[in-house]
């Protein structure tokens, strides 16, 4: 299924992205905010529609025939999802309602479950602020202690520092596998097999990675793996928290009420097994069933095919940004995926987005919700264009014109 | 890139890349700082208000060019003028870059400020124009507090 060796049909593609056939602001729309939201195929917005429209129910509860349907859909999701990371168990397949929600589930279960004050987390440099504060939370609460490990120039993870940050102290390393700001992509590997060698389980932030790069949870040997639906072509209000069984069932569930429990009384509640017991309340059942549609879409275009299009797409736009003079990079790391982030002389941030919206352009401005990236970089915020298979070169070239646009007036 | 000219007015542009008034003050007798988070957009405001008049006013931080050029021209037309007055020119200025497009804006009413008038057709720069008079206002108000207690 990604083993597809057939070079991408983006024209194709493009006709099944109905929000990408429109003008803005009088141009043809490009595209570059990939990293902050992608767009959604016209199968994932059927599924959905479907739904609602045919068998919309609550899931797990009903005898009825609608409800079983729902039912259905909701848990043969979890069984793709399975796939998709390829976890060994549909046991270790969460359904949250995004990445900063599994991240906040895991802190809030990590921190009652094991922490004690003293302990250390480990983080890095390079988080996005949903990989901070939940920790930075916790670790309030706990009395733990938040230890970062630092970044080179280039936006790459100093190992000798994280090398040496691993203690006896150290409960979890939670690291971001494909940098939202600089685009970086991190050893995972090395940066995994090192933790466990002391038997310290590690989360990956994977929200940047599915988009672009195949994720087998099982050869990357992460303890814990979350990521956002909307980011990997579904819909919004969804996630999922990858856990390897033996942690999801020591650990103590998250929130509390319906479908989480077996057995309730007001002296004490006989919690429900793995997955159940960390997804509380009714979830999000028509977004759920439109993320299994997007993941299998991703998976039939191929991550091969889409890999290879991806890195042509990002050396071809780094490439023709270098022409531009006054054009600093922030974030060269050599392995890197997704983002492009730059300042363009003294010209800021916001004013060139504004400029580039007029010209049809859809880019980020600002710090990405990674402030401590910025001040790691001594910009105030940054200009990012990000990419998806659906982008073209031809995009790239109308992201040029428009810069020039930005120097003219700017001049 | 007509509606483009229309919010980089040559002014604006001007004051952003020579900011008057464009330093840290050391003995201000009011001051705050003004923070947009969604942006990371950051100014100080220092003014020196003696018997109810801005003797002096300057700013610093980081900003995009139209939240610099408004920091700019705030403090050129400021400068002289009563803690009164201060507040009638944030309103007036207030209501001239969130009005409806359709409204016209009667340039000798507001004088060096209409060049800001562009700003209404960029719902999101609005917030980019508004920081430093928000802040400015904040300065004379908390100050304000603290005299009530006094």
């Amino acid at each position: 299924m990604n083993t597809a060796l057939h070079p991408l049909d983006v024209e194709k593609i493009r006709t099944e992205f109905p929000i990408l056939q429109q003008e803005v602001h009088g141009k043809p729309l490009v595209y570059l905010d990939n990293a902050a939201t992608s767009q959604k195929p016209i199968v994932v917005i059927d599924a959905i529609q479907d739904y609602y429209l045919k068998y919309n129910s609550n899931v797990h509860r009903g005898v009825h025939r609608l409800s079983q349907l729902a039912s259905d859909a909701y848990e043969e999701t979890r069984e793709t999802i399975r796939q998709f990371l390829n976890a060994s168990s549909l046991q270790e397949i969460i359904f949250t309602k995004g990445t900063t929600d599994g991240i906040n589930l895991l802190a809030a279960s990590i921190g009652r479950g094991m922490i004690k004050p003293g302990d250390e987390i480990i983080i890095s440099a390079m988080e996005h602020h949903s990989n901070i504060v939940p920790w930075q939370m916790m670790c309030e609460d706990r009395g733990a202690k938040l230890r970062v490990i630092p970044i080179n120039d280039d936006g790459e993870i100093l190992f000798e520092a994280y090398e040496e940050m691993l203690n006896e102290r150290t409960k979890l390393v939670s690291i971001v596998h494909t940098s939202n700001s600089l685009g970086t992509v991190n050893p995972l590997r090395e940066i995994i097999d090192l933790a466990h060698s002391k038997n310290i389980p590690v989360l990956v932030d994977g929200a940047q990675a599915v988009p672009h790069t195949k994720v087998d949870v099982q050869a990357l040997d992460c303890d814990f793996f979350v990521f956002s639906s909307h980011k990997v072509f579904g819909p919004t209000g969804v996630g999922v928290l990858y856990g390897k069984k033996e942690w999801l069932k020591k650990l103590p569930p998250y929130q509390g009420g319906g479908d989480m429990i077996l057995h309730v009384t007001f002296e004490k509640t006989k919690f429900n097994e793995l997955p159940y017991k960390f997804e509380a309340g009714t979830p999000n059942i028509a977004d759920v069933i439109g993320l299994g549609v997007a993941l299998q879409y991703v998976q039939k275009i191929g991550y091969d095919a889409i890999s290879e299009w991806e890195n042509d797409l990002i050396q071809y736009a780094l490439h023709r940004l270098q022409e531009i003079e006054g054009m600093r990079f922030v974030g060269n790391a050599k392995h890197r995926a997704g983002a492009i982030s730059f300042v363009l002389g003294d010209i800021h941030p916001h004013d060139v987005g504004t400029i580039l919206d007029r010209e049809g352009v859809a880019v980020r401005t600002g710090h990405h919700c990674t402030q401590p990236v910025m001040q790691r970089f001594k910009v105030p915020a940054t200009t990012r264009a990000s990419f998806a298979f659906y982008n073209t070169k031809e995009e790239i070239d109308q992201l040029m014109n428009a810069l020039h646009k930005v120097i003219e007036m700017f001049a | 890139m007509d509606d483009l000219r229309e919010l980089y007015q040559e002014v604006i542009l001007d004051h952003n890349k020579n900011p008057k008034n464009f330093f840290h003050m050391e003995d201000p007798t009011h001051t705050a700082e003004g923070y947009n988070p969604l942006c990371g957009d950051q100014v100080e405001i220092y003014l020196k208000v003696e018997d109810g008049i801005i003797t002096e006013i300057s700013f610093q931080g980081h900003g995009c060019a139209i939240s610099k050029a408004a920091s700019s021209v705030m403090t050129t037309i400021l400068k002289g003028k009563t803690v009164a007055e201060a507040r009638q020119w944030f309103a007036r200025y207030q209501h001239l870059v969130t009005a409806d497009i359709g409204e016209a804006v009667d340039v000798d009413e507001f004088g060096q400020l209409a060049v800001f008038a562009g700003v209404r057709e960029f719902p999101m720069r609005v917030k980019c124009a508004s920081l430093s008079w928000h802040t400015m206002l904040k300065a004379l108000e908390e100050k304000d507090e603290v005299a009530s207690t006094e």
